[in-house]
């Protein structure tokens, strides 16, 4: 009689973890959500939260995370559920793959928008994460941390409750656990805690984090580095301070083989880093300078093609523009050529404007540096990034002033000269203004101007007298004689065939 | 009278010669007076002439010696203008010329200094290319065990295939699909068959872990069944699971294992840490008949020579320097084994 009984307790649990595996099973096909979502699949799916057999609750639990991940109303239906607290009430209660589970539903509501990680963090949920990352269990721990980093990401605010709920430490702890899983997923977490202010990082640091970020930037894993080095480049970011903290992790010149690294995520986040620790002051510039790191660097914008060129090409524009000095470093590295090839090669603008902006910090210190822009033929690439009808607003912008940086300082005549051709008013009064300093001192550049035609050119510009633009032609024409300015003068034929009609032949 | 009548005679002769006199006076009178003018004039103008010359030859030597007095003055001051601009100009130039060099010098030493900044260029130059060496060495190694990780890889594979494919073997008497008879050797395919063994059909389940004497644990599962026996043998045997009961008893520490050495030193402390925090205050609360007794000194420690320490502190010689370690050892009564085994016929884990 009893067995019976028993019979029917035992096909109803049959069928509950029939039904929820299957529903996780089918969560985890894109396709299947939308009929999931119609057939009420949450509300079912919340009183199996609560069962009472383990192995269901977890399934149960692992179906809402897979619902929930998917998109950002079903992850609100969660909210709305209000499946967050029983969640939290059981990640401090339960065994270590319930905690699993319900770590990775937080997750994946957290994950969609800072209002959601809100909801999160207003359940509660941050103090029981952390206690998650005590557990010995290093998948509960891989799981709670990467809640942590989900919640945090959004907005400072929020990385500012995960800090208070003290979870920098425990992460730092984590980072330290052999597990590469683990590491990785920490290192993230921490990476995106620091990416929000240097309070934030400031709070990383002073939990130890950088020697032990530090000492993982040799490690073979790829995915490790990649947050390792984003994680670094965060708290390099915000301030002197900071950037220097991680210099002296002495990471110099030990990051540079990873420019070579064979994933293009992790010479990306190197290239990063380097740039947010040139970028401070000249002094970690020149570091980084003294190191080898352009020459590294300069290879790297070389090698690579993209997206992933950009923060190199941002580090050379940034090292340049601390001093004459670096800028010279950069050129003697071959920098101004890997940069030529960038505006040439590259499609997109943005990576095109960084390009631009670079040569013109690198051009803008003394003319030796502005002979060395000029004679990697780059002006009319600007000129040409600048005329271009689709171009950008940002590159037209960049484009502009590099070229006006580089012009100013510009007395390499023979690269000036094709500019005096397509030039638009605006660019040509600098470039016809260096003619106008240059030639009244230098009797060979002054032959040379009128033997390739840039006489006759500037004849041709309509200025309106008293610019600046007059001005400076009024300089050119005065270097010469006045029939020279005349017979380039346009309409001068006309006015010779005029003095024949009226010259009468003595007879 | 006579006089008088003559006089009175001559009367009218007199007064013809007054008039004529008078008139003739009267005609001269004009002419005499410019004369007169004339003269005078002269005179005087020739006097007030001297007088002007004189005065102004007087005045010209106060005026040549005054003048000459304030030209000696400014020359005097021009002169010292012209030394001191002279001088000032000379000593310009003197500074300008220190300047010079010492701006040099300064500039070259610790603003700009030309040949250091050729040298550091040319230095990082160097620097830039060894570094670049150092990178090209580093990828090239990362090529090289990457290319020899997927060689490993695509070995393996291939000879999982072979495996695989194992039956496909050529035998003595039947050439296989490899081994074509037409050809004059058989294809590499057929020799790497013939190297590899063939893939097993049996499933490999995972071993048992071998018993070990060192891990073996309390807690570890218990099988249902013996591992050698799985029924009751026939025969006088005693019944499986009262054999197993018994094999698997549960782990019986002896009296020295499950207490602490140290335990009766800890209860006391225990005793005495619960008593302290009981206690109101910590000065013993005296009751009032309690009299001061007068000090009575021991006989011990008024005499010189103390407690004699053989018999109290020690009972024998000691040699401290020969000891191994500072404490003494401490007695301790082993464990018989004998008592714990009772009623124990197998031993745990054991066959």
């Amino acid at each position: 009689m009893s067995r019976q009984v028993l019979q029917v307790f035992e096909q109803y649990q049959k069928s509950r973890t029939q039904f929820v595996q299957t529903v996780a099973e089918l969560a985890s096909r894109p396709q299947n959500i939308e009929t999931l979502q119609n057939a009420g699949v949450m509300s079912l799916l919340r009183p199996l939260l609560l069962d009472i057999v383990p192995t269901i609750q977890q399934t149960a639990a692992l179906a809402l995370g897979r619902l929930a991940n998917y998109n950002d109303d079903l992850a609100e239906a969660v909210v709305r559920g209000d499946i967050l607290p029983q969640l939290v009430y059981s990640l401090a209660e339960q065994n270590r793959f319930y905690k699993k589970a319900a770590a990775f539903v937080l997750r994946a509501v957290a994950k969609h928008s800072p209002q959601l990680a809100q909801s999160v963090v207003d359940c509660g949920a941050l103090d029981a994460l952390v206690i998650c990352l005590e557990e010995f269990d290093p998948g509960v721990k891989e799981s709670a941390a990467w809640a942590l980093g989900y919640i945090a990401r959004h907005n400072a605010e929020l990385a500012q409750a995960v800090v208070d709920a003290g979870a920098v430490p425990l992460l730092v702890l984590c980072i330290q656990e052999p597990e590469m899983s683990l590491k990785r997923i920490a290192a993230s977490a921490l990476s995106d805690i620091c990416k929000h202010s240097p309070e934030l990082a400031q709070t990383v640091v002073d939990a130890g984090a950088i020697a032990h970020l530090a000492q993982m930037i040799l490690n073979p894993d790829a995915k490790l580095k990649r947050q390792v080095f984003s994680a670094l480049s965060q708290i390099a970011k915000h301030s002197v301070d900071l950037a220097e903290m991680v210099v002296e992790a002495e990471i110099f010149p030990a990051v540079l083989t990873c420019l070579k690294d064979s994933d293009e995520y992790v010479k990306k986040n190197v290239a990063t880093l380097i740039r947010e620790i040139a970028k401070h002051t000249p002094e970690l510039a020149q570091l980084i300078v003294n190191a080898g790191g352009v020459a590294a660097v300069v290879d790297y914008v070389g090698e690579s093609r993209g997206n992933v060129r950009l923060p190199g090409i941002m580090m050379l524009g940034y090292v340049a523009a601390h001093s004459e000095n670096l800028a010279m470093a950069v050129i003697v590295s071959k920098g101004v050529v890997q940069l030529a090839i960038a505006l040439s090669e590259e499609q997109e603008d943005h990576i095109q404007a960084a390009a631009a902006w670079a040569l013109g910090q690198i051009g803008r210190h003394t003319p030796e540096h502005a002979k060395a822009v000029a004679v990697a033929n780059v002006l009319p690439k600007l000129l040409q990034c600048y005329l271009r009808a689709d171009a950008s607003e940002d590159l037209q912008t960049k484009s502009k002033k590099a070229l006006k940086n580089i012009l100013q300082k510009c007395v390499h005549l023979p690269a000036l000269e094709p500019l005096l051709h397509d030039a638009p008013p605006n660019i040509l009064k600098h470039v016809v203004g260096q003619f106008s300093k240059v030639l009244p001192h230098d009797s060979k550049a002054r032959r040379l101007f009128v033997t390739s035609g840039g006489l006759k050119k500037i004849q041709e510009i309509k200025a309106e007298p008293g610019s600046a633009l007059g001005e400076y032609i009024n300089t050119i024409n005065n270097c010469y004689p006045e029939e020279i300015v005349k017979y380039y003068s346009p309409g001068y034929s006309d006015a010779l065939l005029e003095r024949v009609e009226q010259f009468n032949p003595k007879v | 009278m006579a006089a008088l009548v003559r006089l009175s005679d001559q009367i009218d002769g007199m007064i013809n010669e007054i008039y004529d006199r008078k008139n003739e006076a009267e005609e001269a009178r004009l002419l005499e007076y410019k004369a007169a003018v004339k003269v005078q004039a002269w005179f005087r103008a020739s006097r007030v002439r001297s007088y002007i010359k004189y005065t102004n030859e007087c005045a010209t030597k106060v005026q040549k010696a005054w003048r000459g007095f304030l030209g000696r003055r400014f020359f005097r001051i021009l002169l010292k203008n012209t030394v001191f601009i002279m001088k000032l100009n000379h000593y310009n130039r003197m500074a300008c010329k220190v300047q010079k060099v010492w701006r040099g010098y300064y500039v070259r030493k610790y603003v700009f200094n030309y040949y250091s900044r050729k040298r550091y260029l040319e230095a990082l130059q160097v620097k830039n290319q060894s570094i670049r060496n150092e990178l090209a060495d580093f990828a090239e190694q990362q090529q090289a065990a990457r290319k020899r990780e997927e060689e490993k890889n695509e070995k393996k594979r291939q000879e999982y295939e072979a495996r695989k494919r194992h039956h496909l073997l050529s035998t003595e008497v039947m050439p296989g699909i490899y081994n074509s008879p037409f050809l004059p050797y058989p294809s590499e395919t057929e020799y790497l068959l013939r190297s590899v063994k063939p893939l097993s059909r049996k499933k490999v389940c995972p071993k048992e872990p071998l018993f070990d004497p060192v891990c073996a644990s309390y807690n570890s599962k218990i099988p249902t069944v013996l591992p050698p026996i799985p029924q009751k043998p026939q025969g006088p045997f005693r019944d499986p699971t009262d054999v197993q009961k018994q094999r698997y008893k549960p782990f019986q520490p002896t009296l020295r294992v499950a207490t602490d050495f140290y335990s009766l030193e800890k209860a006391r402390q225990q005793l005495k840490d619960a008593e302290w925090v009981t206690r109101i205050n910590d000065n013993i609360l005296q009751p009032f008949t309690h009299r001061l007794v007068p000090y009575e000194p021991l006989l011990h420690t008024t005499s010189k020579y103390g407690h004699l320490p053989f018999g109290t502190k020690y009972f024998r010689e000691e040699f401290l320097d020969k000891h191994i370690i500072p404490q003494n050892f401490k007695t301790l009564v082993p464990p018989i084994p004998i008592f714990d085994k009772l009623n124990d016929t197998y031993s745990q884990g054991q066959v």
